[in-house]
């Protein structure tokens, strides 16, 4: 079936020439190339890794990072709209493509030396490096702070010890960026693959986002030079920019996965008939569609001003959050809306809209959790922090 | 090289299009838009000439003025420069018109090959092509789903109802794409950012009246309802007799 993108409001006039093309090749790209996949992937819990070529083609890697380091200079709300397509196929393909650039190559680019830039940026845009972020530990998830990942000094050198968990991409990585606790503060490490004391095991029966690889991060006496660590990332505000980055991202994916949703259950109620009419003619339909599509359109609405702002370089990480959000909480309600309208075909992964809400159900953890974001947004509405 | 691919501006494929009240034209009004199917492979086989033997790509298309985010397109795919005959009757343009429009344009800039699709995708004409070789006085292949080309000429494989035919032809030559003769790229995003820098320029064409119009549209018939059959028997029965196919 052919994808047709709600469009209540007629935002299509609010993006530029430029907007539209990047959001179309990257529509007919995960249409043509990644959908057929998709499925067959997410059961076997495995992640496509032979299209990882063809998105660096397309260049979605750091898409924002100036092209100079190997990025395509991008604007904000592009950066959004591939996040919006990308999710539209799956939350585990968007994950990924979060990962290597808001995750990894934002990092390096925000905090990295010029050698560090000059080595790695150019080799993760074309995907020839994936890398990973580590910041989340087993016992310290909405609370990063408190991480017992340890950097020691010994002479020149660093020597971590720790373990993190939750790691998208950690597994067969060639690079992982980790967070570890220094006597000066927190810091960030550029950690090789291969990196004697490293090893990144994979964590299996996941039953949510399935394409895509989660890892643990082992970390065993792993010695570094200085040069491997991020100079300008000084305590927990630079990991936390880096979630900014990606969050913004999410509350556009959370739209894609939103429109795969609802795009399927209006043309699969078109079509089923039950009771003698199709499904989409009973009064109980047209309700949960009518508060579907508005619920679509306001987020739309957010994720394009929020963009704009990002764009003036005016957004702050409490908008981020709002939009994170509701966004997201949107998508899971509309996604099992949607599950419920499919009837049993819903439980189906024939069908795409049970995929997504087994996804957004990771996504509304990661990234900081729901109620965490609302706690960020009830510190910058009172001044008040409720978070201890 | 110099090598013009010449693309046309059609309705999505899936797009739902109606008929105008007079029945002589589609609506055009918030219809979805594409490069036809088989402009797209001309314009990939334009662009991967330019690599393999260097030269230049103009993108020439007759069409809307309003049409230029699927012409920035090509652009962001590998071709230089783009030039737009601005016509807003173009869906309805007969060929012939269409053809000399083009021939007027190609004879300006002057090319060496002309990659267009065997067939755009609206109409299903399939006229343009050759009739722009003919107007040119060049050679002239159609649907070529294999091509090797060098300085001078090249040689070209044609599907025929009898096989695979293979065509000899000497440059200049207007070369029509059909389908498998490459998978055109994705517009990757380094290239949309390109593309913006690169030259797009809207002409008024000299246009002939159509000689050839459109006299009726009209929605094919709707099908009749289908039939569940109890068994295989009812089917056969039914294959035999009712529809006399077996
Ligand atoms: C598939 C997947 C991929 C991931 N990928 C990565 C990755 O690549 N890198 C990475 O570093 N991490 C990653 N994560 C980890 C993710 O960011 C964390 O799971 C998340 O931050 C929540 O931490 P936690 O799981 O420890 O939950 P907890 O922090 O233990 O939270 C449990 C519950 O307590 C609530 N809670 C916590 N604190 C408060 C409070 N102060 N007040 C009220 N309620 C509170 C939470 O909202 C939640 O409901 C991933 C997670 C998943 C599921």
């Amino acid at each position: 079936m052919v994808f047709q993108q709600l469009d209540f409001f007629d935002l299509e006039d609010e993006y530029s020439e430029e907007e539209r093309m990047v959001r179309d090749a990257v529509r007919a790209w995960t249409s043509e190339r990644y959908l057929p996949l998709c499925m067959d992937h997410f059961e076997a819990a495995t992640f496509p890794t032979e299209v990882v070529p063809e998105l660096a083609e397309l260049g979605v890697f750091g898409p924002t990072i100036p092209e100079e380091y190997g990025g395509a200079g991008l604007s904000n709300v592009c950066y959004g709209l591939i996040c919006q397509e990308l999710e539209r196929g799956d939350s585990g393909l968007r994950s990924f493509v979060s990962v290597q650039g808001s995750l990894v190559m934002y990092p390096i680019h925000a905090f990295g030396s010029e050698e560090q830039k000059r080595t790695w940026l150019p080799r993760l845009a074309s995907g020839e490096a994936i890398g990973c972020f580590g910041l989340t530990e087993p016992d310290f998830g909405s609370n990063p702070g408190g991480m017992l990942t340890t950097a020691r000094r010994e002479g020149d050198e660093w020597v971590l010890n720790g373990r993190k968990m939750w790691i998208t991409n950690g597994t067969g990585c060639a690079l992982a960026v980790v967070w570890a606790r220094t006597e000066e503060g927190i810091a960030g490490f550029l950690v090789p693959g291969d990196a004697p004391g490293f090893s990144a095991p994979e964590q299996k029966h996941k039953w949510s986002l399935r394409a895509s690889v989660t890892s643990e991060l082992v970390l065993e006496d792993v010695r570094l030079p200085d040069s491997a660590r991020l100079p300008h990332a000084r305590g927990l505000r630079a990991p936390l920019s880096c979630l900014s980055s990606a969050r913004f991202g999410i509350a556009w994916g959370a739209v894609g996965a939103a429109l795969a949703c609802f795009d399927e259950a209006l043309a699969y109620s078109k079509e089923r008939i039950v009771f003698d009419k199709p499904l989409a003619g009973f009064q109980l339909a047209q309700k949960k569609l009518a508060e579907m599509a508005t619920e679509i359109t306001k987020a739309q609405l957010l994720a394009l001003r929020l963009g704009r702002l990002k764009d003036q370089d005016r957004c702050t990480p409490q908008q981020i959050s709002m939009a994170k959000r509701n966004n997201v909480a949107i998508a899971l309600d509309i996604a099992r809306t949607c599950r419920d309208m499919l009837g049993a075909n819903g439980v189906s992964l024939e069908y795409q809209t049970g995929r997504h809400l087994c996804n957004l159900e990771s996504v509304y953890t990661y990234e900081g959790t729901h109620d965490i974001h609302t706690l960020a947004v009830g510190q910058a509405l009172t001044g008040l922090s409720a978070f201890r | 090289m110099q090598i013009i691919a010449c693309v046309k501006r059609v309705p999505t494929t899936d797009a739902a299009v109606s008929v105008t009240p007079d029945g002589k034209g589609l609506v055009t009004d918030g219809l979805p838009y594409m490069i036809s199917f088989y402009d797209e492979i001309a314009l990939e086989q334009a662009v991967q000439t330019k690599e393999a033997l260097g030269g230049e790509v103009t993108v020439l298309s007759l069409g809307p003025a309003s049409g230029s985010k699927e012409i920035r397109e090509c652009l962001a795919k590998g071709g230089d420069k783009a030039v737009v005959l601005t016509d807003d009757e173009w869906m309805t343009r007969d060929a012939r018109a269409t053809a000399k429009a083009l021939v007027a344009e190609i004879e300006a800039q002057g090319a060496d090959v002309v990659f267009m699709g065997k067939v755009a995708t609206d109409r299903d004409n399939a006229s343009v092509g050759p009739m722009v070789a003919t107007y040119l006085g060049w050679a002239c292949v159609t649907d070529v789903v294999a091509l090797e080309l060098g300085e001078g000429g090249g040689t070209a494989k044609v599907e025929t109802e009898a096989g695979l035919e293979t065509l000899e032809f000497s440059l200049p030559a207007v070369i029509t794409t059909g389908k498998g003769l490459n998978e055109p790229r994705y517009a990757g995003l380094k290239g949309i950012m390109a593309a913006k820098k690169k030259p797009l320029e809207e002409k008024t064409p000299e246009l002939e009246a159509n000689q050839a119009m459109v006299a009726s549209l009209a929605p094919p018939p709707p099908r009749k309802e289908g039939r569940l059959v109890s068994d295989v028997n009812e089917l056969i029965d039914a294959l035999r007799n009712e529809a006399q196919v077996l």
